[in-house]
């Protein structure tokens, strides 16, 4: 069985996540902080009309933080707990993957990166991690799975 | 369409709703099996359908329901096990109740078959013992069955209304940026196609928002004749009070409170309310009131519904919550009187000695919890025994409309929603309007009320600008101070939620978009204050141990010699002043002052309470000094706390004023002399709780109250 994935990269590594958790990408948006939030919230957007949570996904996943000129893209995904926008470095390809090949996150990579990861595919050069989107929106900073 | 019409034809509507979900359930229950939850919702259902058909006298219809509601306890209460015999019953009970709708729409009678039969069969089906025989049921249908339903309304899904809403808003951003680029254009054209899609733009926002809110009037102009019914059912007398009728309700929040509503008065009715006979025993008029009011507060639909009926009786309800098997008969007896009041919301629970027609079957209350805290809200009881009960629903502003004030912390505006808002005050040292410490805490004098303040941007943590305002909020009755960096305009907010990521953030209540299209957060006042340490702690009186009195929240701490802690309650201080002790003159042998026009007798704490002789400060500001050594020291002052009792203001003075803290305190009377009221600890130390009336008496001074 195969899988689409939409990939993203973050801190030089790749990202994949389920194409169709994927409802849109978007470039910088208007955010408004949400003081008092956990580090990871961004802050909230208006995405025509809704109010839709950013979450910064390197600060979620324990990776540097981006430099303040770095620009960020937002990927808008589906959740069982609503829509979110993930912000990323930029976007990749979409990937068709044979679900068998995926493996998991070896035991040794933390805990608050691999909980989020439903694996990693051996790219002929690189790694992709495919992160499960529910894991991403629902845990907080410092929460255990 | 007469009134009575319309409220038919929403029954009609409404039944025929409600038979098409039983229908489901029904069915649903046979395909996975029963759940109590499944088992729950279908009695609810059926009790629904009962309760509505009652208040319209529709007998067969009710007699039907009744004895199927019947058959259906008993499964609920695991008396019988569910057989699909029974489930095929159920479902003859719903055809038969759809038959007697068509019968009622035509014809405005439930028909003329009683489905003896089917209820036959029903009784059968509960009596565990005996055989279930098959019914045959021919019944004739209504005449003239396939004419039109008389529907002049279209049943939207809230839904739609919601996207309607969005987009309604999103136009309106639209148009915004439109009438910019067409201000700069010289295009005629464009400018009166940009003007005319501004009018209709926001008629068209103005419409879909009425789409949505109705008064909720509505809901309660069908409650009269319910009321009317149900007492004349019982033999009782009650007069129904309506207050707050044009308080506007999103309709989906309309919708969710009605059924709520509804067992609530008819458990006040039935359960509350006594028969005149009983209430004239107990001195009480004959006819029982009920009142209604509805209010828009702190970014909530309030809705109360109270009673002067018997009250909650604790005792009664933890004995029947021990033999219904809510509670242990151990836990029972540790639960607090609002605690065991509160246990009317159990599933299963019923104090009726009788089953009623009305409500006792032990659906209601738990309907109530759930289909409240369905939509967000809560519910809160509140009963005296003998005196009545009152019920508070809070009603989130999830999908209300509601006015707020716009605030700027830290470059970030925010919106209040303004119900909460008392006043807003400009900060002006100049003109003598300034914040002041009182031990590191800021507080502002208010017309001589010390008004405790909370720095919004401190409070967030975004780094503070220059405060130019305080907005004075009320929380749990008491007001505060929230200093902003500026105020802006009122704007009517839509208030969105806030997403489940951030829900635990207390001091949000939700977020809306503002007129530019940023997204704003719309503060919650009662979270800022417990964020700011301002709330009260919850109160559990059954924690309290009996030698400990709890005494007031909130007190003032005040220094005598170099470490005696007293606190007085901030009930009484009406001002602090810090006044020259060549301002103290005596009369009748007392010190007094000039104050205000007055005055204000003097009383020296420290002698008062008998303090132990300790230096005199640094500042000069010894304790317990006599009168005539003051006039050597002309430039000391004093600290005075002005304590007012009715007409009357006295004069503490203490050696500095430390704090205001709110703090529940747990009171010892244990060793306290004259003049105490006791001592607790406060603020982490051990304070002496200086009792002002004792004081002032012995000193002569009458102060009526304190």
């Amino acid at each position: 069985m195969s899988e689409q994935l939409c990939s993203f990269q973050l801190a030089g590594m790749t990202f994949g996540i389920a194409a169709l958790d994927v409802q849109e990408i978007l470039r910088a948006q208007p955010i408004t902080r949400v003081p008092l939030a956990d580090p990871a919230t961004v802050g909230l957007m208006n995405l025509r009309g809704q109010i839709v949570t950013a979450i910064d996904l390197r600060v979620r996943l324990g990776l540097p933080p981006r430099a303040d000129d770095e620009r960020s893209i937002n990927v808008v995904i589906r959740s069982t707990e609503g829509v979110f926008s993930l912000l990323v470095d930029s976007i990749g390809d979409v990937v068709v993957l044979d679900r068998d090949l995926l493996e998991l996150v070896p035991e040794n990579v933390p805990s608050h990166f691999r909980d989020l990861m439903a694996g990693a595919y051996k790219l002929p050069d690189r790694l992709l991690f495919v992160l499960v989107v529910d894991r991403v929106v629902t845990h907080r900073i410092g929460e255990s799975s | 369409m007469g009134a009575d019409e319309e409220i038919l034809q929403e029954f009609l509507v409404e039944g025929r709703e409600n038979l098409d979900r039983l229908e489901r359930e029904l069915v649903g229950f046979e395909a996975n099996g029963a759940s109590e939850d499944s088992i729950s919702a279908i009695f609810r259902t059926v009790h629904t359908v009962k309760g509505t058909a009652g208040f319209f006298g529709f007998d067969r219809l009710q007699s039907l329901t009744h004895v199927a509601e019947s058959l259906l306890s008993k499964i609920r209460d695991r008396e019988l096990a569910l057989t699909s015999g029974i489930v095929s019953a159920q479902l003859a009970v719903v055809d038969a109740c759809r038959m007697m709708l068509d019968w009622v729409e035509q014809t405005g009678t439930d028909g003329n078959d009683d489905y003896a039969p089917l209820k036959t069969q029903l009784e059968w089906l509960a009596a565990p013992t005996s055989l279930p025989v098959l019914a045959q049921t021919a019944t004739a249908a209504p005449p003239a069955m396939e004419s039109e339903r008389a529907d002049t309304t279209v049943r939207v899904d809230v839904q739609l209304l919601d996207k309607l809403m969005d987009l309604a808003g999103e136009l309106v951003l639209a148009r915004n940026q439109l009438l910019e680029l067409a201000s700069t254009s010289r295009d005629a054209g464009l400018a009166q196609s940009a003007q005319r899609l501004d009018l209709i733009t926001s008629e068209l926002q103005d419409h879909v928002m009425k789409t949505r809110m109705q008064p909720i009037g509505g809901v309660w102009n069908k409650l009269p004749r319910v009321v009317r019914d149900l007492s004349a059912e019982l033999g009782k007398q009650v007069r129904l009070e309506l207050e707050g009728k044009d308080t506007g309700l999103d309709r989906s929040v309309l919708e969710a409170i009605k059924d709520p509503l509804t067992h609530i008065i008819r458990n006040s009715i039935d359960h509350g309310i006594e028969t005149p006979s009983e209430r004239i025993a107990k001195g009480k008029d004959a006819e029982g009131a009920l009142r209604l009011r509805a209010i828009h507060a702190g970014g909530h639909v309030l809705l109360e519904i109270a009673d002067d009926g018997a009250g909650i009786d604790p005792d009664r309800v933890r004995a029947k919550a021990i033999e219904r098997g809510i509670v242990s008969p151990e836990r029972a007896a540790k639960l607090t009187t609002e605690e065991a009041q509160a246990l009317v919301f159990a599933p299963g629970f019923s104090t009726a000695e009788k089953i009623t027609n009305v409500s006792g079957r032990g659906v209601g209350m738990d309907v109530v919890k759930t289909n409240i805290e369905g939509i967000g809200g809560a519910v809160e009881i509140d009963s005296v025994p003998g005196r009545g009960t009152t019920i508070r629903l809070k009603i989130p502003l999830t999908l209300a409309i509601i006015p707020a004030l716009l605030v700027v912390a830290a470059g970030e505006r925010y919106a209040l929603p303004q119900s909460g808002v008392l006043e807003l005050v400009r900060i002006d040292p100049a003109a003598g309007r300034k914040v002041e410490l009182i031990d590191h805490t800021p507080v502002y004098r208010l017309r001589g009320e010390l008004l405790p303040l909370v720095y919004l941007s401190q409070l967030l943590g975004t780094g503070g600008a220059t405060a130019t305002t305080i907005v004075v909020l009320q929380n749990e009755g008491r007001p505060f101070g929230l200093v902003v960096d500026t105020a802006q305009d009122t704007e009517e907010i839509v208030a969105k939620p806030i997403g489940k990521r951030l829900i635990d953030l207390a001091t949000y209540s939700g977020a809306t978009i503002l007129g530019d299209g940023r997204v704003a957060l719309i503060l919650d006042v009662r979270g800022i204050a417990m964020h700011a340490g301002l709330g009260s702690l919850k109160r559990r009186e059954a924690d309290v141990p009996r030698a400990v009195i709890p005494v007031a929240d909130r007190y003032l701490l005040a220094r005598l010699g170099a470490d005696r802690r007293i606190a007085v309650s901030l009930e009484h201080v009406a001002r602090l002043e810090e006044l020259s002790t060549a301002t103290i003159e005596r009369a009748a042998g007392r010190e007094v002052v000039q104050y205000r026009d007055g005055l204000l007798p003097l009383i020296r704490l420290g002698d008062a309470l008998g303090a132990m002789p300790s230096e005199p400060d640094k500042s000069g500001e010894g304790p317990a000094r006599s009168a005539a050594e003051d006039g050597a020291k002309e430039n000391d002052r004093i600290h005075v706390i002005v304590y007012s009792s009715g007409d009357r203001d006295l004069g503490l003075v203490v050696d500095g004023i430390l704090d205001v803290i709110e703090e529940r305190a747990a009171l010892s009377t244990k060793g306290a002399h004259h003049g105490l009221l006791g001592s607790a600890v406060l603020d982490g130390k051990v304070t002496d709780v200086v009792d002002v009336a004792a004081i002032a008496a012995s000193a002569g001074y009458a102060t009526g109250g304190m």
